[in-house]
């Protein structure tokens, strides 16, 4: 009986995820529109937005190879489990035992290794423009990303989501170190969610464009499939952030189904909190030319290298 | 340049006939800076070449005729002049001797026609091929784009030669948009040609409207009522507020900084709303007619113009330090796009473009036309070149014309708003002016027959001298910037296909 529970549990934060994602793209884009006195469209406008793509027909190139027809899909399927593994309403479910940081960094960035062969597989200029400025950003957030998960480890004593969030609710304490991992880990954020300063994620200059370049060539039901696993992608830094370093709210493991009704509503509060920021600070400045982006990631990656180094030095006083 | 012979009909500016020996020396005087082409044009029997004079800042025209279709090159010494030389072969089929770039230019071999202004030949409408120029070397790779854009734009194609991100060349086509509005000029009565010359280039119709109007009126002699003088300057500094406004914040915009496209956007709407209750057009099209304006203001437009001058006093200065204090927008736009001053004055570059970068010409100013001799205004300038600058003198600008309305509003005479008829004539006169549009000076000249009868029209948007340099002004930035500098440059297509 309690396995089943748990199992239903688990697929419930499955089907959460899936489903919130682009309702907090829609949220964002609402936001922003009215920080910028637009009426702005539905926040459900990405659902219709990726029905619409689904009853469309898919446009093919002549020369796009089985890469590129699944690449849609193993990106789709990598983010999936990458944000089922990250905890939203509740700790200790299921496959958490396997929510490990590493994991997930490791599973994003094999969805990212797929899509940006996918942006070069038709041979279009955009394509291959939009994958080289992937990959160049890709080799600076992904190292940023794993000193910002040392530092959390060393402080936490694991790599482990459950374990790290039971330990911070356990021992809530200000640390400097902790603070350089939560910048570094907006910034990762930011970069990898192509979003203002970053990339713009509705621009409409082909020439401009990183994501939506490696995506041009996607139409259809690949194209819905892809745009879900952005969102996922963009809801996963936000658990993530909201489950390291504020942890309130999390349904522990074991907990009954009122425990985790609080965790699932306090979940969506931090969502709401993360989404207004973030369109709050993505009207407020302007996309970085795009050399200066390996600056700004880099100063995530040495803000995880100092965060690592502090914990290092403090403990061996 | 004066010498050969005079040419009775053309009044306003002079026009004369010269041999070849004082073409080509003209030419040479030309290419060493003693003078700029304002414009170089075919009426399918001669070439003509409207000059400004540096020294005695005179304007006249010369003329070379070209009996056997062929006149000494002017692109050949002096580059600005290339793609009107090539426009001029794909209309009228007359070839520029010495040219070196032989290339069609407006006809991409669609029209299913050669030469439509002289000779029209049936062709195939299949296209032509069209030889980019190379950039050779390992890490080089073209990247072509458009004519068909992502967004919501007019038409153009642009092929870059980068390696990796910065451009090494980039190099433009255009002409897609080519409308034919020169040959629908021809034999065209003048209430319709005046209504083809205000759509050459939908966001400077005003500024198209007057200098077609302006030239007619000189070359028919017309005395406008002073009213409609003042009324045609007001449309003209209100539609260079709305559309400098519209293009500081597009190109904030292209830097993902919505919140100044944001701000922009709105203060453009309160212009066209005033320009709508004022003159019952949004955009004020077909409000100049010849010999007046078609549309008087009424106390309800003044009023609303005041309020609109208090409003835009009061919002431009933050707008001004919005710009300035966001460190990220600043960014972008400092040291990016770079046009040096030597470039800007040898193609004779107007507007923004050229002010931005160190050449203070200004049509308002001279050759000047009414009523700004009676006017004060300052003509913003800057000398850095880059998209910054750029933005800053259309901040200037965006104040000098607020001031320029508070005056006009201010000093508006009585009378009359257009003159009763025109005059009757039996005889061909010719005529020219030369506008400040937002985008920089317009250039017309006008053939007019018996019965106003237009004879033959020619229309030179300032995009002409400004497209070119665009190609200079990118290369060795990046290939992310270019949006940036292109909509910095904010030229016309539509303007420069015709």
């Amino acid at each position: 009986m309690a396995m089943i529970f748990e199992f239903v549990v688990q697929g419930a934060q499955m089907i959460l995820v899936l489903a919130l994602a682009p309702l907090l793209i829609g949220f964002i884009r609402k936001v922003k529109a009215q920080l910028l006195r637009r009426r702005g469209p539905s926040i459900f406008q990405p659902y219709r937005d990726l029905l619409r793509l689904m009853r469309k027909e898919v446009v093919l190139a002549d020369n796009a190879s089985w890469l590129f027809r699944s690449a849609p899909y193993i990106i789709f399927g990598a983010t999936w489990v990458a944000a089922s593994l990250v905890p939203t309403f509740g700790t200790g479910l299921m496959f958490n035992w396997s929510a490990d940081l590493i994991a997930v960094t490791a599973l994003l960035g094999s969805a990212r290794f797929f899509l940006a062969l996918a942006g070069m597989d038709v041979g279009t200029s955009f394509g291959g423009i939009g994958s080289s400025r992937e990959t160049m950003f890709a080799s600076i957030a992904e190292p940023a990303m794993i000193m910002i998960v040392f530092v959390v480890a060393l402080i936490d004593g694991s790599t482990q989501l459950t374990e790290i969030a039971a330990h911070m609710l356990a021992h809530v304490e200000l640390r400097v170190s902790l603070g350089l991992a939560l910048i570094g880990l907006v910034i990762v954020a930011i970069a990898e969610n192509g979003r203002i300063p970053v990339d713009n994620p509705a621009t409409h200059l082909e020439l401009t464009m990183v994501h939506e370049a490696m995506v041009l060539e996607y139409s259809g039901r690949h194209l819905a499939v892809i745009e879900l696993a952005a969102a996922m992608k963009l809801l996963l830094y936000f658990s993530l952030v909201a489950c390291i370093f504020v942890p309130w709210g999390l349904a522990p493991h074991g907990a009954d189904f009122g425990a985790m009704t609080f965790g699932a509503a306090a979940y969506v509060i931090k969502l709401a909190v993360g989404g207004f920021l973030l369109a709050l600070f993505e009207i407020s400045t302007a996309k970085m030319r795009v050399f200066r982006v390996p600056d700004f990631l880099g100063a995530a990656l040495m803000l995880g290298l100092l965060g690592t180094l502090l914990l290092f030095v403090s403990r061996s006083l | 340049m004066r010498g050969g012979r005079g040419i009775e009909q053309s009044r306003h500016w002079p026009r004369h006939v010269v041999d070849q020996t004082s073409w080509r020396r003209a030419i040479r005087e030309i290419s060493k800076g003693q003078g700029d082409v304002l414009s170089l044009w075919s009426d399918g029997a001669d070439v003509h070449m409207a000059v400004l004079d540096h020294e005695s800042s005179d304007i006249g025209i010369v003329t070379i005729e070209c009996p056997d279709g062929r006149f000494p090159s002017v692109g050949h010494m002096h580059p600005p002049a290339i793609r009107l030389e090539r426009a001029i072969r794909d209309i009228y089929g007359f070839q520029a001797h010495g040219l070196c770039d032989t290339r069609n230019w407006l006809d991409h071999g669609r029209w299913g026609v050669r030469h439509p202004g002289l000779k029209p030949e049936p062709s195939d409408a299949a296209g032509d091929s069209y030889a980019f120029l190379a950039a050779e070397g390992a890490p080089l790779h073209q990247i072509p784009v458009g004519p068909v854009h992502a967004g919501v734009i007019e038409p153009g194609h642009f092929r870059f030669s980068a390696n990796g991100e910065v451009v090494v060349r980039l190099e433009e086509r255009l002409g897609y948009v080519h409308k034919g509005i020169q040959q629908l000029m021809v034999d065209a009565p003048l209430d319709r040609a005046t209504r083809l010359a205000s759509r050459v280039s939908g966001d400077s119709t005003v500024a198209y409207a007057l200098a077609f109007a302006n030239a007619v009126e000189n070359a028919l002699e017309i005395e406008v009522p002073e009213r409609a003088i003042y009324l045609r300057a007001l449309m003209a500094e209100l539609e260079r507020i709305a559309n400098h406004i519209g293009d500081i914040g597009a190109i904030c915009n292209d830097a993902s900084f919505s919140l100044m496209h944001t701000h922009c956007a709105i203060l453009r709407e309160r212009v066209l709303r005033a320009s709508h209750v004022c003159f019952g057009h949004r955009l004020m099209m077909d409000r100049v007619v010849i010999g007046g304006v078609a549309d008087d203001l009424t106390a309800e437009g003044e009023s609303a113009l005041r309020a609109l001058l208090s409003e835009a006093n009061r919002l431009i200065p933050p707008f001004i330090d919005l710009y300035g204090d966001t460190t990220s927008i600043q960014d972008r736009t400092v040291g990016a796009g770079h046009l040096g001053s030597e470039l800007a004055n040898q193609y004779g570059c107007g507007g923004v473009i050229g002010r931005a970068s160190g050449r203070s010409f200004d049509a308002r100013r001279l050759p000047g036309y009414a009523p700004y001799p009676d006017l004060s205004f300052k003509v913003g300038s800057a000398h850095a070149g880059d998209v910054d600058a750029r933005i800053w003198v259309r901040f200037d600008e965006i104040k000098a014309s607020l001031a320029l309305i508070e005056q006009i509003l201010d000093k508006m005479p009585e009378g009359s708003l257009r003159i009763e008829s025109l005059p009757a004539s039996s005889e061909t006169f010719e005529g020219a002016a030369l506008v400040e549009s937002f985008r920089g000076d317009i250039f017309v000249w006008v053939r007019i027959g018996a019965a106003g009868i237009v004879h033959r029209c020619h229309l030179r948007d300032p995009s002409w001298f400004q497209w070119p340099l665009l190609e200079a002004a990118i290369e060795g930035n990046i290939v992310a910037d270019f949006p940036l500098c292109n909509k910095s440059f904010n030229c016309s297509y539509s303007g420069h296909d015709l």
